[in-house]
């Protein structure tokens, strides 16, 4: 269990994002990383919905948790789905057990090294706009405060991504909801583009946009897009 | 249908969606404009009727409207009563829409991330808000009409319009990252780096997503290809 004070920087410092200078892609990836700190789980990780209801992965903090949420997206199976059709969150304290649930996910996950997962809906009102995947080293499940915590960070994340606490309307959730998915594919583009002018791996290009884009006070996905287009090369380090 | 190649084809193509979309989904029309961050090739490519274009014209003619801004946001532009944001949004186009007939107009990007090909622009006479089902209907059908931008100059157009809409665009991120490295190792634009990687797998009969993992990896596309 995490402390209060800890808990409550935590919040604030996503609070503050949610301020003026807005970085989507940037705060996603904080809050996988967030996720994992408060809750003492081994990852973290975070699917959108586009229209099609086809999940799309955003964010993850590391690796391995990145893997397991594309391999749902290409499996559609796993409790990331689960959670996000039945609009509840979904937990399992021993994948081991699992197998006939989830007959593709639960062997890879294992095979990761995850051997707990809880999923949290992203919810807005009565529509699910995504999912929130937390994965756990060991077969326990999490704590009723961590479930609490956890998924009050996902509605935080639910509300940045909608960038309005009370949107009115279909439309405006329409508009947020496909200039974030466009967002991640314009940092996947440019994380190709840095990975062969620096030649380095795609993630190490990840980690050098967001550096460049930290320091430099831009948005990730306004440097992405001039990433791409040629007008700017990231510096070489 | 004329020309099954080049950009008559195309044109023809994005007429045929505009009208499809027109009619599946009961619209006052569809129109698709090309835009360009020079300003150099912006205008109407395609529209189900004379109407249509000529209301999408409009936004070229005053220099504003909701394409112009789905286009710098990259993202879509919804605007369920034209007459309620006259004062706020592009007076004169919305003035001279109006005037045309135009109770709503829903922008939505022709895009894959970074690139922007224009903008396809529904409109309808009486405002109120398109239905989930519309909404969907309207994206699918604007990533189709960017993949046949995309893909216009390469392919024939066999069976193209018969594939499944929902599968249109292969989302995973591979595809994207490799596009990125495309654009390094050819020296060319994010749009003609996909469509040289669709068809250099198309042309070897290999999944996209097999030719993408394969780029990063360190598979260099021919130039020539």
């Amino acid at each position: 269990m995490v402390s209060n004070e800890r808990l409550a920087s935590v919040f604030v410092e996503m609070a503050d994002t949610l301020v003026d200078e807005f970085d989507l892609i940037d705060f996603l990836h904080n809050l996988a990383d967030h996720a994992v700190s408060v809750s003492g789980a081994a990852s973290a990780g975070l699917l959108l919905a586009d229209q099609n209801d086809s999940l799309h992965f955003m964010a993850a903090s590391s690796e391995s948790a990145r893997h397991l949420e594309l391999f749902q997206v290409q499996h559609s199976e796993g409790p990331c789905f689960d959670c996000y059709r039945s609009h509840e969150s979904v937990a399992t304290t021993d994948l081991a057990h699992e197998t006939q649930r989830w007959p593709d996910f639960a062997p890879r996950a294992k095979e990761a090294g995850v051997r707990s997962v809880h999923a949290f809906p992203m919810r807005l009102r009565n529509r699910v706009i995504g999912a929130l995947n937390v994965f756990g080293e060991k077969p326990l499940p999490l704590g009723p405060e961590d479930v609490k915590i956890v998924q009050a960070m996902a509605d935080v994340a639910t509300i940045a991504i909608l960038q309005e606490r009370a949107i009115a309307s279909a439309e405006l959730l329409t508009e947020q909801l496909q200039g974030a998915l466009n967002s991640r594919i314009v940092v996947e583009q440019a994380k190709g583009v840095v990975s062969r002018d620096h030649d380095v791996s795609v993630d190490e290009a990840f980690a050098a946009l967001r550096s460049h884009a930290r320091s430099n006070h831009l948005r990730l996905a306004e440097l992405a897009h001039d990433v791409v287009n040629g007008k700017v090369a990231l510096p070489r380090s | 249908m004329s020309a099954p190649d080049g950009r008559d084809g195309v044109a023809d193509l994005l007429q045929q969606l505009c009208r499809t979309l027109t009619t599946d989904l009961g619209l006052m029309g569809v129109a698709m404009n090309l835009m360009s961050a020079a300003g150099t090739t912006n205008g109407v490519v395609a529209a189900s009727d004379d109407r249509s274009r000529d209301v999408d014209e409009l936004q070229f003619a005053t220099g504003e409207g909701p394409c112009h801004e789905a286009f710098a946001a990259r993202r879509p532009v919804l605007t369920p009563d034209l007459r309620a944001v006259i004062d706020d949004h592009w007076p004169g186009y919305s003035s001279a829409a109006l005037d045309a007939g135009v109770g709503a107009v829903f922008a939505f990007p022709l895009q894959v991330g970074a690139v922007v090909l224009g903008v396809m622009d529904v409109y309808t006479e009486r405002p109120g808000s398109l239905s989930q089902e519309q909404v969907a209907a309207a994206l699918t059908c604007a990533q189709l009409a960017t993949e046949i931008l995309i893909d216009g100059d390469l392919f024939g157009t066999d069976g193209r319009l018969d594939r499944d809409l929902s599968a249109v665009l292969d989302h995973r991120a591979e595809i994207y990252q490799a596009q990125g490295m495309a654009v390094v190792d050819l020296g060319v634009d994010p749009a003609e780096a996909l469509a040289r990687m669709r068809a250099h797998a198309f042309g070897n009969g290999q999944p996209l997503i097999d030719l993408a993992r394969a780029i990063i990896s360190g598979f260099v596309l021919p130039v020539d290809d």
